[in-house]
């Protein structure tokens, strides 16, 4: 994904990191909009269920999206 | 009998919610901080009367789940999984963020489940509206079966309300919102029955969390897992799917009860977006987080010092005046050179670590601090640490202790371990008096390439070593600790807003209110026995100090003065720590110290400022701990043995060395050991940091020499 872009989350890779994500508002079928990368293109900034989020790029690479 | 109990209320919800300004607003200054028996957990409880009821709350840390991962969230999951627990709640309020609520109902639903009084408080009513947001308030209380209260935490409104409702004993909600999942049922029932639980809920959390919950013994903790295993669940099973299920229960919910959504993007949130264009931009982010550095840089070394002088100055002037106006004993003696000085080598830290904390706590109440992690995580991370440490090591500047407390945010323990480890190598306020001496004495005061000071590089150039010592010790430590704990950096960037200065004024008491407590007793405890060492001897030595001193310095026509300062050395010279000195003497030598620095490296063990102290009592100063008469004594001090100065460049380089890798601080130990449980990391951290400073000191001498 690249900043500004939407897609729409269908599930997660990592069993560990999911329930975190979940919690957090990760859901299955809701949006998530990229937002703006840190300066060394990690971490990076999401919109999800409403509000904004830093997660790191391998923490990100566990949800798969659908664009 | 239920009338005459205190009512128990404990304050939950997520980060950021607003929480502790709700805290701060109900009980004022009539809080408490302490920690929760066992863990490092800050546990802040107050106290306040609504109406005749004495009601007790304690601020729990933020949390959006009961799935406990980090020390604080284990800490909530264990006081609402205890029934017998002093802190099991009456009643919990919960404070949701009414710009978010979805995120915030998440531990609201879980609470709910586990049968316990809520009462549900939305904050930040105001934002919301400007969202164009318009929330049912009696639909929402209806549908959840629990009292709903709109309050604005920061001007205080609708406080009175929930006061009003705490007092009214809330009863539990009536409603089930996640349906355990049937096969797990029958091990539901097995636990709820065998541990009397109240809710279906609590002994699903029981077989969820078992790890988590400290108040069950091992023998009650096989119990669970024999019956867990008996119908194939583990934790963690489930633990998915129940969110996703709360999540579509919350979302039906906020259909029902948002009345509109005119502007999904309103004024506020678009100007923190474009704040952070520029605050998190890469170039001028990094600029302007340099240039807040270089602030409270100043703010500690410039502004604070102002303070400090003054009272370094009244403790030393009131200690001179007790010393003469007391009656002659070692008791009273103790109290004028022991107890006072000790006292005051305590409370001349305040300023520097209140206006450390001024700042700190201005940066996260803007929201700042969160755009600092997220800078500086990937950097941080090649060394080992986190985003998160950042804080930790900015506070060392000024203090080891708080910025060590500061630790407690970093969720994973092998990055917390690591901040807490190489916390200590930055240059703290305690480091200052001990360099600004030793620069003065040794160093030239010349200026190189036209307009750098020497002095003032080297002083620079030591903040810097000290740094790197930190980074790179950390660096290795990465490879050196396993923990199977994933690190991750999963974090809400809230929203910019203007701090509430109410909250900065708690955090700055909080802190200094730690600082002192914590390191203070260990301050106070070290410098009355290192008065002791200094005063007593073995043998009549010491009492024959006068007399001794009479007949060496019989031809040298002393004044009055000149000669009780020659005794002081004498005294200090047989005292067992001058013993001690000279009993360490050799294994200093090869860093270019005699007994004497030896004396004084004892006795800044405790505390590295008190080297300068000591310094000026061997060489016959008396009491003076002022820098131009120290200077002008120590520059004549003469090496015996090369009849040259005592202190070379290469002593002053070595000792300065020394003295920023050594860890010379009891009360950062004893932090250590409290924050990490036990004497291990300590010991580690005292030998690495000990062996460290030897070694380099070492060579640094080796090579000048």
């Amino acid at each position: 994904m690249r900043p500004g872009e939407i897609a729409v989350i269908s599930g997660f890779m990592d069993d560990e990191i999911s329930t975190k994500l979940l919690e957090m508002g990760f859901l299955p079928g809701s949006s998530v909009t990229y937002n703006f990368a840190a300066p060394f293109g990690d971490p990076i900034c999401v919109s999800v269920s409403g509000f904004d989020l830093s997660l790191r790029i391998a923490e990100a690479s566990t949800i798969s999206i659908l664009k | 009998m239920a009338e005459t109990k205190r009512l128990r209320i404990a304050l939950a919800g997520k980060p950021n919610s607003g929480k502790s300004s709700l805290f701060n607003q109900l009980t004022g200054l009539n809080q408490k901080i302490g920690n929760f028996p066992g863990v490092t957990v800050e546990k802040r409880t107050g106290s306040m009367n609504i109406n005749g009821v004495q009601v007790d709350i304690m601020d729990l840390p933020g949390i959006y789940s009961l799935y406990a991962r980090s020390l604080d969230e284990k800490v909530v999951a264990e006081i609402f999984g205890n029934h017998n627990s002093e802190y099991y709640p009456d009643e919990v309020v919960v404070i949701a963020d009414a710009t978010n609520l979805k995120n915030s109902f998440l531990l609201l639903t879980q609470l709910i489940d586990l049968g316990l009084p809520v009462i549900l408080v939305l904050n930040m009513m105001d934002l919301a509206a400007k969202a164009g947001q318009s929330i049912d308030i009696k639909k929402l209380s209806f549908a959840l079966d629990v009292p709903v209260v709109m309050i604005n935490a920061r001007s205080g409104e609708g406080l009175d309300d929930l006061k009003k409702i705490l007092t009214e004993r809330a009863k539990a909600s009536s409603r089930k919102v996640y349906k355990i999942e049937n096969e797990v049922m029958p091990a539901v029932t097995r636990i709820k029955d065998h541990f009397h639980l109240r809710s279906d809920y609590e002994a699903y959390q029981f077989l969820q969390q078992t790890g988590s919950l400290v108040h069950l013994t091992e023998e009650e903790k096989k119990h669970i897992y024999r019956i867990a295993t008996d119908i194939g669940f583990y934790p963690g099973k489930y633990q998915g799917a129940e969110t996703i299920r709360r999540y579509e229960f919350i979302q039906d919910l906020l259909n029902q009860v948002f009345i509109k959504v005119a502007n999904p993007n309103p004024q506020w949130k678009k100007t923190s977006y474009a704040i952070d264009r520029v605050l998190t931009h890469k170039v001028w982010g990094y600029l302007i987080f340099l240039g807040i550095l270089f602030l409270i840089f100043q703010s500690i070394f410039a502004w604070a010092q102002i303070p400090m002088d003054f009272i370094d100055e009244n403790f030393a002037r009131m200690s001179e005046w007790l010393d003469n106006s007391l009656p002659e004993g070692p008791l009273f003696d103790l109290i004028s050179q022991g107890i006072l000085p000790g006292i005051g080598g305590i409370v001349v830290f305040i300023p520097q670590i209140a206006v450390l904390f001024a700042f700190i706590s201005i940066l996260e109440e803007t929201g700042y601090m969160a755009r600092v992690v997220f800078l500086m995580d990937k950097i941080m991370r090649r060394f080992g640490l986190n985003g998160k440490s950042v804080v930790p090591l900015m506070s060392g500047w000024a203090c080891a202790i708080p910025a060590i407390m500061a630790t407690r945010t970093i969720e994973n323990w092998k990055d917390r371990l690591i901040t807490i480890f190489v916390t200590p190598f930055m240059s703290c306020s305690a480091r200052l008096p001990v360099f600004t001496i030793l620069v003065a004495l040794t160093i030239p005061d010349k200026m190189i390439w036209g307009f750098m000071n020497l002095q003032g590089l080297v002083m620079m150039g030591l903040y810097l070593l000290g740094f790197l010592a930190a980074i790179i010790s950390a660096f290795v430590m990465k490879f050196i600790i396993k923990v199977k704990e994933r690190s991750y950096l999963i974090m809400e960037l809230p929203t910019y807003r203007m701090p509430m200065w109410k909250n900065v004024g708690f955090t700055i008491v909080d802190k200094t209110k730690a600082f002192v407590f914590e390191a203070g007793k260990v301050i106070l405890a070290i410098s009355i026995v290192l008065w002791v060492l200094a005063s007593f001897g073995p043998g009549d030595e010491m009492q024959r100090a006068e007399e001794v001193v009479r007949d060496e310095s019989y031809n040298l026509r002393l004044t009055e003065q000149g000669f009780q300062d020659r005794v002081a050395a004498y005294k200090l010279e047989h005292s067992y720590a001058g013993k001690i000195g000279h009993v360490i003497e050799p294994a200093i030598r090869p860093l270019g110290y005699d007994w004497k620095i030896g004396i004084a490296l004892i006795t800044s063990f405790a505390a590295r400022e008190v080297f300068v102290g000591t310094i000026a009592t061997i060489y016959s100063l008396g009491s003076t701990e002022d820098e131009l008469t120290i200077r002008e004594r120590l520059e004549n001090e003469v090496n015996p043995e090369t009849g040259g100065p005592r202190f070379t460049m290469a002593v002053g380089f070595s000792l300065l060395i020394f003295y920023t890798f050594a860890m010379q601080c009891m009360s950062t130990i004893a932090i250590v050991k409290r924050e990490t449980g036990g004497w291990k990391w300590p010991m580690i951290q005292l030998g690495y940091m000990t062996g460290l400073a030897y070694i380099s000191a070492f060579i640094a001498y080796q090579l000048l020499s």
